[in-house]
Parts: C-alpha cells; sequence; structure tokens
C-alpha cells in the first residue's frame, strides 16, 4: 500500500467510524463493547473464584505445588483456538449452543492457570521468619494468612489476576469464530466480507481493550499494595512470561 | 456436531490423511519461519544490548507491548497493508516472539559470574571470543529455555493464523466449525498440542546433551 493508499484506508476507517449506524443496534459498538465485557467479566470471575482459592491454600499449606506450578506450563502448551474448537462439540453436546458457552469453557481453562500458580508462588514465598514471628505473637492461623501472608503475597497475586484478565479478553476474540458475540465479531465478519475498515477497527477496539485493562489493573495495584512493600525489587515482571493470546 | 456423532470418524480420517499431512507441514513451516527469523532478529538485538546495555529497557518495553496485542488482532490491523499473506502471519508470529527471546538470550549471556567473565578477559580473550567460547556456551541453557517457550507459543498462534487463511492445523480446526465436524476440528486441535508437546520435548532432550552441566547429579 502506497501513501496514498494508506491516507485513503485511514480516511475509510475514520468515516466508518463516524458513521452513526455502526454506534446502535446489535451490532453497534456499544452493544459489542458490552458482549466483549460481559463473556470477558464472567469468565475472569470464574476462573478467580475457582483458582485463587486453591492457589492461596497449596501456598499456606505448602501442598500441591507440583500441581501448581505444573498447570502453569500446561496452560502455556494449551492453544486457544484448538481449546475453543474443543469446547464447541461438549457445549453442544450440553445442549448450550454456540457463542457464549463454548467461549466461557474456552476461557476458563485459560485463566486459571496465571492465577493459580501466582497466589500459589506469591503465598508460598513469604519468608518464613516472618510467619513464625506472627505465629509466636498468637496470631491464629486464619489471622497469619489474612494479616501476614496475604498482604506480603498481594503484589505477585494480583499480577497473577491481571494476567489471566487481560489473556481473557484477549482471547474473548477468539469466540467470534464460533459464533459468539464481542469485538471480535468485528473481525471475523470484516474478514469475511473484506470490509477491511470493519476487520481494523475491531482489531484496533481489541487491542485498546486489552491495554486498558492491563493499565487499570496496573493502577489497582497501586492502591491495594501496601507501601512497605513497594521498592522496585518486589515487582517481579512474572505476567511478561505468560503467552500472548 | 450431529447428534450421535463420534468425536472422530476414522474413515474421514484414513481418507484424508495426506491432507492432514500437508496441514501438518504448512503449520511446521510457518513455525519454523518465525522462531527461525526472530531468532536471528533477536540475537543481533541482544548483541546490541550487550554492547549498549541502556538499550535494554526500550527494546523490551516495545516488544511487551507487541507480545500484549492480542494474536488475531494483530493479523487484522496488518491485512489492510500486507494482505491476506504468508508476510501478514509471519510479521504477527516474529514479533511474538522477540520478547522472549530478547529476554533469555541478554539472560543467558548475563548469567555468567562475572569472576568467569574477568578469567577469560584476563587470559587475554577478545570481546568476541568471550561472547563465543564463554558467554554463549555457558548462557546456552537460558537461551534454550527461551526458544522452547517462543516455539511452543509460536505453534499455539499458528493455529490462529488459519483464520487469515495461511494453512496449518488451524484451517482444520476451522473447517470443521464451519461444517459442524468435530473430526477434523478434534484432529486439528489435538495435533497441535501434540506438536507443542513434541517439539518441546527434543528442545529438552537437545538441551541436556549440548549444557550437560546443567543436569542435576545424580
Amino acid at each position: 500500500m502506497d501513501t496514498a493508499g494508506g491516507v485513503s484506508f485511514i480516511l475509510q476507517v475514520a468515516s466508518w467510524l463516524a458513521a452513526p449506524e455502526h454506534w446502535v443496534g446489535s451490532d453497534g459498538i456499544p452493544t459489542r463493547l458490552a458482549e466483549h465485557l460481559l463473556i470477558s467479566g464472567v469468565t475472569a470471575a470464574a476462573a478467580i473464584l475457582i483458582a485463587l482459592p486453591l492457589g492461596i491454600f497449596f501456598g499456606h499449606t505448602g501442598r500441591g505445588g507440583f500441581l501448581a506450578i505444573n498447570v502453569a506450563n500446561l496452560g502455556r502448551a494449551m492453544p486457544s483456538l484448538a481449546l475453543l474448537a474443543l469446547m464447541l462439540p461438549v457445549a453442544l453436546s450440553l445442549k448450550l449452543g454456540l457463542g457464549f458457552w463454548p467461549t466461557f469453557f474456552a476461557l476458563v481453562p485459560l485463566g486459571i492457570p496465571p492465577v493459580l500458580t501466582n497466589s500459589y508462588v506469591a503465598v508460598r514465598q513469604v519468608d518464613p521468619d516472618v510467619v513464625e514471628a506472627a505465629r509466636g505473637m498468637g496470631l491464629r492461623e486464619r489471622q497469619v494468612l489474612r494479616s501476614v501472608e496475604l498482604p506480603i503475597a498481594a503484589p505477585l497475586i494480583i499480577a497473577g489476576v491481571r494476567n489471566s484478565s487481560v489473556a481473557i479478553v484477549a482471547t474473548a476474540t477468539l469466540g467470534a469464530v464460533v459464533a459468539g458475540g464481542g469485538l471480535g465479531r468485528y473481525i471475523v465478519d470484516g474478514l469475511a466480507r473484506q470490509e477491511y475498515p470493519r476487520l481494523f477497527v475491531g482489531a484496533l477496539l481489541v487491542a485498546l481493550l486489552s491495554i486498558a485493562v492491563e493499565v487499570a489493573f496496573g493502577a489497582f495495584e497501586r492502591i491495594a499494595v501496601s507501601t512497605g512493600l513497594r521498592a522496585p525489587s518486589e515487582t517481579p515482571d512474572v505476567h511478561i512470561q505468560e503467552r500472548p493470546r | 456436531m450431529r447428534p450421535g456423532e463420534p468425536l472422530i470418524l476414522w474413515d474421514w480420517t484414513f481418507n484424508h490423511l495426506p491432507d492432514i499431512a500437508r496441514r501438518v507441514q504448512e503449520h511446521l513451516v510457518l513455525t519454523g519461519i518465525a522462531v527461525g527469523v526472530g531468532f536471528v532478529l533477536a540475537f543481533a538485538l541482544s548483541l546490541a544490548i550487550r554492547q549498549v546495555p541502556q538499550l535494554y529497557a526500550p527494546v523490551t518495553w516495545l516488544a511487551g507491548v507487541l507480545y500484549s496485542i492480542p494474536s488475531l488482532a494483530l493479523f487484522a490491523v496488518l491485512i489492510p497493508f500486507t494482505g491476506l499473506s504468508i508476510a501478514t502471519a509471519e510479521i504477527g508470529l516474529v514479533s511474538y516472539t522477540l520478547l522472549i527471546l530478547v529476554r533469555n538470550i541478554v539472560g543467558g549471556i548475563r548469567s555468567v559470574p562475572p569472576e568467569v567473565r574477568e578469567s577469560a578477559i584476563g587470559m587475554g580473550y577478545s570481546q568476541w571470543q568471550l561472547l563465543w567460547r564463554i558467554e554463549l556456551p555457558l548462557g546456552l541453557a537460558v537461551i534454550i529455555a527461551g526458544v522452547r517457550v517462543a516455539l511452543v507459543t509460536t505453534i499455539g498462534l499458528v493455529t490462529v493464523t488459519g483464520i487469515i487463511g495461511q494453512g496449518g492445523l488451524g484451517s482444520l480446526i476451522l473447517l470443521g466449525i464451519q461444517q459442524f465436524f468435530a473430526t477434523p476440528l478434534v484432529i486439528g486441535a489435538v495435533l497441535s498440542i501434540a506438536l507443542a508437546v513434541v517439539l518441546d520435548g527434543a528442545l529438552v532432550v537437545l538441551q541436556r546433551r549440548v549444557t550437560p552441566w546443567t543436569r542435576p547429579a545424580a
């Protein structure tokens, strides 16, 4: 594409965005964005509800470490489209139809590993001397967990939740391949109709949404993490070990 | 999927073996190009970082931004410019390998203990000899670990390039989805997972061969 072609394409994208019909109705940007946020939010909540208590329990008791670590490696080897494809027959045989449920079934297993592994490692790596001191001061197990281990583990746990959420938001795009809604619709339909402005806008919105989720969690992390734990060395970049979706 | 249809129809599978083999081959070629080109680029970037350590932060930042863009979105952004071509697929795939590879190549080089490096310099090694005879061999385990992650990641992402018409096992998966036919879908998904596991295992074996000192003592 030469410069003139590039400019004319950008104008096409701009006029696509400016068209009022792309902002209303079941295929409008607000609806697609809401669908994307709904499937991502429900899935992330389910993944966190399953993985967080397990990871914290494993970390606190020191049991299940092998499982917690290896589930992360397994998650990395699992291609998202393959998982989505495999969940399609499952959802259909449960009579749950296309779209939402196969996407949900595929995204939950993708969302679990970062939370499980990070929360396990986070609680496990709390200095045993600190935990001993807390017990010596007469704290009960519950209190040790709530007042000592969890606050110290918070940055890594939040990093895990962030990785999981970003991965889910990104992969929810693929739901459109199995007739789901969300912003991936624009990409899949844009491809099918060779309507490149639609495709481009969809891609841009998905990328922006992923980055926005990442940034939002960064801000949340700054609020939720105790100032005493905020030395630069305390922010391990575990999230970067996650894979693209 | 039709009710009562088994997950895999073996008749179909045997009749389509050449098709399936071609998809596997396409998948391997797309993966090989991406990891190969990615490694060469990452290696060059890592050598630049070795000379000018200040480059590390901006290079990994940029690679990190590319890394966080969802794959289908990255391919889609490129399509208006490079079309439904192998270039679109490879630009996306290569950019995803960069972050992992640069981090691990630089990490491998930096993992060499300073006293080892100083001994080599004291023995009269040039910068170049230091790199090739000391830093790269000693850092090899970390570097191969990076290649493993890049390879497994890329094999998964290549299934997505099926959506932009570049073949590979993703095409089988899409065929299954479009025709509501479980067999090609299951075969495509299972084979892409199997490819990742097998090639990852091969690299583990290779790494143990070339860096025997990293093996835990028996």
